[in-house]
Order: structure tokens, then sequence, then C-alpha cells
């Protein structure tokens, strides 16, 4: 690809073409509303009011955005090296339980905390304690992820396959400690662990709603940007994504960038089930389990795998799950009218993803080369 | 130039494509998202009818965390707010499918702050701690009544809890299913060895032994409250072991009830009315009568009474006196001699001269778990800290 000229035609193929799509997708959709009985216009009034209409209402998209941004990583990070993860929900969950392990292990110095040490707790300053579990959260999610990895590269074990199946070991690993060595014995009806005390939890950014993992989503999403793109690890991991051959004859340590690629990403998704438990929960439950890493792998394959392009499908994912309710209660349609937009916005801009370099509008005018095939443009610049 | 090759599809694309409507499957659960209802089919909603009385409306925002006709506890929900929907000077908007995260805190505000709701009825178990709490802080002259016994003293006063207490129901069906059983043997399907459901099996078992000692009854628990592939193994496997009745406690009794149906076998639903779903051998089940409670909260509310000033009682219960639970539709197996004995039981109930948890009463190891003289109401505390299965359950509590 020329990174070495003047490309904005490129740029403007990739800004273009996603935005076409969801306004395709937005016009099936009012099709769609059409049929059900209702006047699209006002649908579409009503998406947009919710999702992005004023500060209250795109606290609430953003606030949504958050998980999805670190839980997107877990997929695109692996995908530049070739390999399509989609164990997100239980890197999450592991990370909750990592969180969860050192936040009262750092607060009350035990898992199953005495009334004397639920009243005396540690002390230690809370950001040491918000540090743990945010180590403890990355630990567990990436050596999770990392697991998948190895068994890639050295036992040729199917990471698709295996990445989902761990999934349900994490969610079963996660009921089977709440449920058992972790119960706090007061969580009669819903089992949970003992809470992180409230001074522990991670705050809102001062003056929203909004709690601090948007700012992790954004960071992380930003050092992953550079990583991949803006370093030699970065390249190496590009290099063995496209070709594993070339990349080992060239003397690149595939194992090694496979196993420590996959351990990022299953942090960031470990970071994403600490933020749940630090800033929403309060303490390990089933609640972990609300399908943000599954929505992760969307937003991945949306962003096609661009870090900083995740960012921002994530708020537009997060503004269409918040215009959900508006849908429900103002135009009485049932739930899974949202969720019929989002799949059409979803399947409409996947395949338009054929479009590229094959628009003329966007061809540099003295390119005579044949155009290249699809499958290196599926690689986003 | 040359790019004469339209649209095809390299196989990647395609693969990724397939792993894209999978996930989005996974995300969105479209087998319930499917289960088709016509908007309004289980309540007329609250679109636009505009009361008269001068002033707004009361407006009433309801959360399930599933599709409010799931045969189950949200569709009982919602049947109780259709039950208000109609009242003039009240309308109700509802959201459902909403999960126990910081969405069903965001949709409490939506509602508040878009829809004008005063009054938010938040009707899944794990939304109260730390959701309802929390929004309820922020916003304190707005109430919020919270299905569940979750409110205690010191919890924010524009906070309450409504519940109703299905052991009485449980134990009429107990003695409904004893009497249908031919083989003696009785399954049970529930979701958590947690204490409603222990006490949901219990209160069954009791009811059971009071007219047959020696059925037996085997519990299966399948490990979450929403597991419809495990429900319907479960289910197979008890009639397989011979039983002939199976009754359930799981959010959606719709997939035990159907099997139990398919195989010829007797059922026993739960939290609302599931007779359509087995015409032929639905005996009956405890169903939730949420219209009552909330009928009485609006009578309340209109009136100027808050949870704030002390009007509105923090805590309300109850069962079956109080007309909170009643027994479903009875299927074709309950005779009308079974039917005369329900009747009198229920009054006997009623007026308090039985007592479901009357002592002696032995766990299935034979420990005695509530020693003999001791006769607790539904209401009596000692009745949450069960964890145990009573006499004749096999099945196991971890």
């Amino acid at each position: 690809m020329a990174l070495n000229r003047s490309n904005w035609r490129a740029t403007a193929e990739a800004i273009a073409i996603p935005i076409v799509a969801i306004l395709f997708a937005l016009i099936l959709f009012g099709i769609f509303c059409a049929f059900c009985g209702k006047n699209p216009l006002s649908i579409y009034g009503a998406i947009y009011s919710t999702a992005f209409g004023n500060w209250r209402t795109f606290q609430g998209t953003l606030l949504r955005a958050a998980p999805l941004m670190l839980t997107a990583l877990c997929t695109a990070l692996p995908a530049r090296l070739g390999l399509m993860i989609i164990g997100n929900e239980g890197a999450l969950v592991m990370g909750g339980i990592g969180a969860t392990i050192a936040g009262l292990m750092l607060s009350y110095g035990s898992l199953l905390p005495n009334v004397d040490q639920v009243k005396n707790t540690l002390g230690l300053p809370s950001l040491t304690v918000q540090i743990g579990m945010a180590l403890g959260g990355i630990l567990f999610g990436g050596l999770w992820i990392a697991a998948v990895g190895a068994l890639r590269h050295y036992r040729a074990v199917n990471e698709t396959i295996s990445s989902l199946l761990m999934n349900y070991i994490a969610i079963a690993l996660l009921n089977h400690l709440v449920e058992g060595p972790m119960k706090d014995p007061a969580s009669l009806n819903k089992p949970s662990s003992f809470p992180i005390p409230d001074a522990y939890q991670l705050s809102n950014i001062s003056g929203t709603r909004i709690h601090y993992g948007l700012l992790y989503g954004l960071i992380a999403c930003i050092i992953s940007y550079f990583l991949i793109q803006h370093t030699t690890f970065g390249f190496a991991a590009r290099t063995a994504g496209g070709n594993v051959k070339a990349a080992r004859i060239a003397g690149l340590p595939v194992g090694k960038l496979t196993v420590i690629i996959c351990f990022l990403a299953g942090s960031c998704a470990g970071l994403a089930g600490m933020v749940e438990v630090a800033a929403v929960q309060g303490q390990a439950n089933g609640s972990l389990v609300a399908g943000y890493g599954y929505a992760g792998i969307l937003v991945a394959f949306v962003a096609r795998y661009n870090p900083l392009a995740a960012a921002i499908v994530a708020v537009l994912l997060g503004g269409i799950i918040n215009s959900g309710g508006a849908l429900q209660r103002t135009f009485n349609m049932p739930d899974a009218t949202v969720l019929v937009f989002q799949g059409l916005v979803f399947i409409v801009v996947l395949y338009s993803e054929s479009l590229y370099g094959r628009l003329k509008i966007f061809k540099e005018a003295e390119v005579k080369a044949p155009p290249p095939s699809a499958a290196s443009t599926a690689v986003p610049v | 130039m040359s790019t004469k090759r339209s649209l095809y599809l390299p196989r990647r694309q395609v693969i990724r494509g397939i792993l894209a409507t999978a996930a989005f499957g996974a995300t969105s659960k479209l087998w319930t998202g499917c289960s088709s209802t016509p908007e309004g089919a289980s309540g007329p909603g609250g679109d636009a009818s505009p009361t008269a009385e001068g002033g707004k409306p009361i407006v009433i925002g309801f959360i399930y965390n599933a599709p409010k006709d799931d045969y189950g506890w949200n569709q009982a929900q919602a049947t109780g707010a259709a039950a208000i929907a109609s009242i003039a000077g009240i309308k109700i908007v509802e959201q459902e499918s909403v999960p126990e995260t910081k969405e069903v805190q965001e949709v409490m505000r939506n509602m508040i702050e878009q829809d004008s709701a005063t009054v938010i009825i938040p009707t899944s178990f794990g939304y109260f701690d730390p959701h309802v709490l929390q929004v309820a802080k922020d916003y304190p002259e707005v109430q919020f009544f919270h299905s569940g016994t979750l409110w205690k003293e010191g919890l924010p006063k524009n906070v309450g809890s409504y519940f109703a207490l299905v052991d009485e129901g449980q134990y009429l069906a107990g003695r409904i299913a004893a009497q249908a059983s031919k083989s003696g043997k009785i399954g049970f399907v529930g979701a958590k060895p947690i204490n409603p459901v222990l006490r949901n099996i219990n209160s069954f078992m009791l009811g059971v032994r009071s007219v047959k000692p020696n059925v037996k009854m085997q519990v299966i628990f399948t490990g979450d409250w929403s597991l419809p592939v495990k429900e319907a193994e479960a289910t197979n496997s008890l009639v397989d072991q011979g039983a002939d009745v199976i009754a359930v406690h799981v959010d959606s009794p719709k997939v035990v009830i159907e099997t139990a149906e398919k195989r010829g076998v007797l059922s026993s639903g739960f939290h609302s009315d599931q007779s359509a779903l087995a015409p032929k051998g639905y005996l009956t089940g405890t169903m939730y009568n949420w219209g009552t409670i909330h009928k009485k909260y609006v009578e309340l509310l209109k009136s100027g009474k808050t949870l704030m000033n002390g009007g509105i009682p923090h805590q309300v219960i109850g069962g079956i006196a109080e007309d909170y639970i009643s027994l479903a539709t009875f299927g074709p197996a309950v005779t009308d001699a079974i039917k005369k004995d329900v009747e009198a039981t229920k009054a006997k109930i009623v007026d308090g001269s039985t007592v479901v948890y009357t002592g002696p009463i032995k766990d299935n190891g034979g420990a005695v778990k509530i020693p003999g003289g001791k006769k607790y109401p539904v209401t009596a505390q000692e009745l949450t800290q069960i964890d145990w299965l009573a006499e004749g359950v096999s099945g196991k509590t971890s």
C-alpha cells in the first residue's frame, strides 16, 4: 500500500465506504420500520436524539461503549497476526475473577473475610488497591488468551474453536467460585463474592456518570494502535500475519509473537472485566456475563481490526444499544427491533468490505498495475 | 481500469461474515428475540392514551430482564403491569431484556428524564444492589418499587420492596401432584440450589407428603436461571427415571412444560399460567398476581401517598390470603375430587389452621430441621435460612 505518497484517496475510501454502508443500513431499517407500521423518519429522529442528541444521553452512549472498546481489542490484536480469537467473554470473566481476588486480598487480606476483617480493612491507599485489581484483571485475562495462543502455536489447536470453548469454561469457573469457595454467605439469592469496599471502587469521571473505564478503553486503543502500526514489534506481528512462512524465514520469533499478542489481547478484555467489577458491580457474580465479549467481536470486525476505529465503532454501537430503550418505550416496538437494526448495520458494513479497491473514484489515476487482490485489501492501512 | 470482476466474495470474507453472524446471534439471543410478540400482546402498553382528570398522568416505568412474553417471571410481571395500564391517570412505559449492568441504571435514568416517570418498578432481583440503590440516591423524588424482599431500614427512603411468598401455592400444587401421580415418582427441575428455589421444592414436597408420604421426588438443578437445553435434558432424564409429574422453578418454565407434554407426562408450572402450553398434561402451578399489588400501589399513589411521606409501606409481602399468588388454570387431569380437596385445604391455609412449615420436618439426610411443635408462617425469618432439601427429595444442595 502506498504509504509513501499522498494517499488521500485511500483515506477517503476508508471513510466514505463505512459511512455509505451505515446510511444504506439505515434505509433498510427504515423499510423494516415502515412494514411494522411506524414512521421511519420519527424513528431515525428518536435513535439520533437518544444516542447522540445531548450530553446527558450521550453519556449513556459512552458508558455502554467503554467495555466494548476493551473487549474489541481482544479480537482485533490477534487478527493482525492472522488469528481469529473469539474468547473475549471468557477473558472478561477471568479478568473479573482476577480483579476480585486481587481486590479482596488487598482490602481484607482474605477471600472470605470474617467479621473482624470486614471491619478492619488493611487500610491500603485506594490507588494501590485499584492498580492491584487492574493487574489482577490483566494477568488473568491475559493468561487465559495466551493459553489459546500457545495451544495454537505449539499444538496446532484451532484458536477460534478453543477460545470459544474456553468462554464456557470461564463462565463455569465463575459460577463455581461465587457459589462455593468465594461465596459471601449474605448473598443468598444471588450468589456473589464478598463486595470490594466502596472506597476502593472506581469512581466516575467528575461531573459525569461515566466511570473511568472509558478512559482505560481509549488509552488501550491508542496504545494498541501505536504498538501495531508504529513499532518494530507491531511490524513483525503484521508480517507474521501476512505470511507465516516468510516471517519464519526472515527469522521472526513467531511463537513468541503469538503468545505475547494473545496475552495483550486477553489482558484488554481482562481489564474490561476489572472495570465491571471495580466500577459497576462491586463484586464478582453472574452479572459479569453480560455479552460485552461477544459484542466486542462485532466491533472488531466492523473496525477492520484497527484499534482506533474500534473506539469509534464502539461508540456507534453504544449509541445503537442506547437508543433501543427509546424504541421500546416511545414506539412500543419489541426489544428485538434494535437487534434488527444492529444486525443490518453489521452485515451491510461487513459486506461493504468487498467494495474496497473496486470503486474507480478512489483509484489513483496513474495506476496501471491490476488492482491488488481482495485478500490483501482486507488488511487496513 | 481492469476491474471487470464485479462482486465476488473471497473465502476469508465469507468466513468472517459467518462468524459475525454467529457472534451476533450469541449476543442478541435471537432465539428469544424471535418469539412473536406483536406490540401489546401481553398488555396494551401505555401508548397515547391521554388520561383525563386534568393534570399529567402518573408515569410508571417497568423494567424486565427478558422478553415479557416468556411464560415465566417476566410475563407474570408484565401481566401485573397490564392490569394497571388502563387505569385513568396512569401511564406505563415498559422495557424488556435489560441486563443487570450499568444498562439498567441508564434505562431507569432515561425513563425518569425522557418519559417523566415518577415511579419505577424494576422487576429483576439483580437490579437492586447496586443499580436501584445508586439511581435512587440521584433521584430522591422518584419512587422505586423493587420486586424482592431486599429493602431494609437504612436504605434510601424512596425505595420499597414488594414480594409474594409462594410456599402455600406450591404446597397446594404438591397436593394436586401427589393425587394425580400414578407412579409415585415426581421430578423437579430447579435453577440453582439457593434459598428461594429450595423453599419452593420443600413446600411442594410437604404438600406431596401431606397426601402420600411415600412419594419420592428427584431434583435436578440446571445451574442457572435460563438454560433451555439443559432444562429439556433434565426433564427428559426425569421422565426416563419414571417420574410422571414434573414440577419446575426456572425463569421460564416453557421448555420444561412443553417437554413434559411431549413425553406424555403431567406437569406443574410456576410464575405464570402455562396451561396453554400443555393442554393435556398441565396440572396447575403457583402463579403470581402482581396486578393485586400494583393496583394497591396505584390507589395509594393517586391519593398522594408516597414512600417518602410514609403513606406507602416499604415492605409489601403476602401470600395466598392476600391474593398475591393463586393457582393457575387447572388441567384436565385435575379431577373434581382433587379440586374439592384443594378448595378445602386452601380455606384451612387462609384461616391459619394449616401451616405449611409445621414441625417436625426432617431434611433428606434424616436430620430434624424444624422441631416438632414449631409452626413457621410463610413470613417467618427462619424460612429465609433454609438451605436443605426436605425428606423424600433426592438431590444435593451443593
